[in-house]
């Protein structure tokens, strides 16, 4: 357990994070401001990357590349929206359908189910390989730059009149419909618009990690809502603007990447850690729900 | 003869048609209201007081019939597309506000009823102003709260700003659902009087269900009982205004043919 060991994994747990950041702003955008659990990111972050590894692979410039995984991705949250609103399934279950299909469409985007993306043949934005170079080839810069992008994008939209009524839909469906909001319409627009971020960060995975894998969103929902609950169980009570709560979801997403590797530093076997992923995730959902039963049970004392 | 605002002809609602829960809730409401009218509806509980307000805002289809809101057929007009012609006011506080969301914000989607919504600011420094005139004549301080989370207000708070809201764009039909119910006496009288100042500024046509049957009476022009999905009782005009509370005992027993259960009625 040597601790130079754990240091010198740090920088690349940082760079993790910030791109598992924005697939947690998209989970946020349906988990916290829809108020629904939305299980296609499981399917759509791969989407993202094999999208952005077959553009790449033909030598499209990156940036584009990751503009058209956000718009693919914004169509896997159509698919879902569409089961949900016009066929009526439970959004849950929409999600699970949409995420199953997907794993026949990233493997035809594929052709395979693995594909490696070559650093040193073609041009990246990011690349692991640079993950402590004191340089502008550092991956932490592109991600800075396109995590404030988005942050700043989706603050200036939440304060429009369609993202307001967005965050009506999701705060009070029956009010929202009273004030002539769409309300089917708004939670379509969000799914996509949430897909759309995960596919994005999917886009920015696969080139960090050199390769794009059909079964590397396996359990993606569940580091997504880790990185949201941690955001805001350390940041709620200072970060009260729209931007910063979402800033606290990157900042969750990093703090997760941390905890995990030290976890593994201290000797936890690999095979373990979606079990432990599970198991952090379930424990922070439960304590809002301890911490209400606690205090019901004080005031009913008091009473 | 005055505009006619809403016509309801003849509609019928079942619901869970041919299962055990089978509930025919409304099974045949005619009524016209004109222009400036304010109606007041009592009847018992399951009589479908309420579901006859929610046909009109469209929260479900209606099995037959015609509804009519200022001369537009909305029959098969979704709830949100109604919401342009309507204002509403729910009986439980919490479901005409969005809790977390802010007093202004809130106020800004109001504001917005009926219109597309597209990438223009949720709220213009402008509005601002207008917001504030307007917190400021319910007289609860909520002016100096506008950036508040609507979820800190009390019920009766809530309930005032959320007739405020129903009221910012001026609809052609009020709807009032049993608005005063779930607020202490004191605070329910003070949403009520604010109900028949805003009602009489505007010029509203409204529609107030309540199970109070003095409000009933007191207020409005006109009153509706209902019983077992039908309208048995319209009194409006001078009558209405010398109605006493034996009286409209009297009325229902003979239109519904039986005798009233006052605690069924839970007038006061």
């Amino acid at each position: 357990m040597e601790i130079i060991k754990l240091i010198n994994a740090l920088p690349g747990c940082v760079s993790q994070g910030v791109i598992w950041g924005i697939m947690a702003i998209g989970v946020y955008i349906t988990y916290r401001i829809l108020d629904v659990a939305d299980l296609t990111v499981d399917g759509s972050i791969a989407t993202g990357g094999a999208v952005a590894t077959v553009l790449l692979m033909a030598g499209v410039n990156p940036w584009i590349a990751l503009i058209v995984a956000f718009v693919v991705g914004m169509l896997t949250g159509l698919a879902t929206g569409i089961f949900h609103t016009f066929m009526g399934i439970p959004a849950i279950l929409a999600g699970i359908l949409t995420q199953l299909s997907l794993y026949s469409v990233n493997l035809a985007i594929l052709g395979k189910a693995n594909l490696p993306l070559n650093a040193t043949k073609l041009e990246l934005l990011i690349s692991q390989r640079n993950v402590r170079a004191l340089s502008l080839d550092n991956p932490l810069i592109v991600l800075a730059i396109v995590t404030a992008g988005v942050i700043a994008l989706l603050y200036l939209f939440f304060g429009t009149e369609l993202g307001c009524s967005l965050r009506a839909t999701g705060a009070n469906n029956a009010m929202a419909r009273a004030q002539g909001i769409n309300t089917n319409t708004n939670k379509v627009l969000g799914l996509m618009l949430s897909n759309g971020l995960v596919a994005l960060s999917g886009a920015l995975l696969c080139q960090y990690q050199g390769f794009t894998d059909v079964g590397m969103g396996r359990g993606a929902i569940v580091i997504g809502l880790a990185a949201v609950i941690i955001g805001e169980v350390l940041f709620s009570k200072i970060f009260n603007n729209f931007a910063l709560k979402l800033l606290a979801v990157s900042i969750g997403a990093v703090i997760y990447f941390v905890v995990i590797q030290v976890v593994l530093w201290l000797g936890l076997d690999t095979d373990f850690l979606k079990m432990l992923q599970a198991l952090v995730v379930a424990v922070f959902l439960a304590i809002p729900y301890w911490k209400g039963k606690y205090f019901n049970k004080k005031t009913g004392k008091g009473a | 003869m005055a505009n006619t605002m809403l016509h309801i002809n003849h509609i019928a609602k079942t619901f869970n048609p041919g299962t055990i829960t089978e509930k025919k809730a409304l099974l045949d409401v005619e009524l016209t209201l004109n222009e400036g009218d304010f109606v007041t509806v009592i009847g018992g509980n399951g009589a479908g007081k309420s579901t006859m307000l929610n046909a009109v805002a469209g929260v479900f289809p209606v099995d037959s019939g015609k509804i009519e809101i200022g001369g537009v057929d909305v029959t098969h007009l979704p709830e949100y597309k109604r919401a342009k012609y309507l204002g509403r006011v729910f009986q439980d506080p919490m479901t005409g506000t969005a809790a977390t969301m802010n007093i202004e914000e809130n106020m800004a989607l109001a504001m917005r009823r009926g219109q597309p919504r597209g990438l223009k600011w949720g709220i213009r420094p402008m509005e601002r102003e207008m917001y504030r005139e307007q917190l400021r004549t319910l007289g609860l301080g909520l002016e100096d709260r506008m950036q508040s989370k609507v979820g800190l207000l009390s019920g009766g708070q809530r309930q005032a700003l959320t007739l405020l809201m129903a009221t910012l764009k001026t609809p052609k039909l009020l709807l009032l659902d049993e608005h005063t119910a779930a607020l202490d006496p004191k605070t329910a009288a003070k949403v009520l009087e604010l109900t028949e100042k805003i009602v009489a500024e505007q010029k509203l046509t409204a529609m107030m269900v309540t199970h109070n049957m003095k409000d009933a009476i007191a207020i409005g022009n006109r009153l509706i009982m209902m019983n077992a999905g039908r309208i048995v009782v319209d009194v409006s005009g001078e009558r209405k205004k010398n109605l006493t509370r034996a009286e409209v005992m009297g009325l229902f027993e003979k239109a519904a043919g039986e005798e009233l259960d006052g605690d069924r009625l839970l007038l006061s």
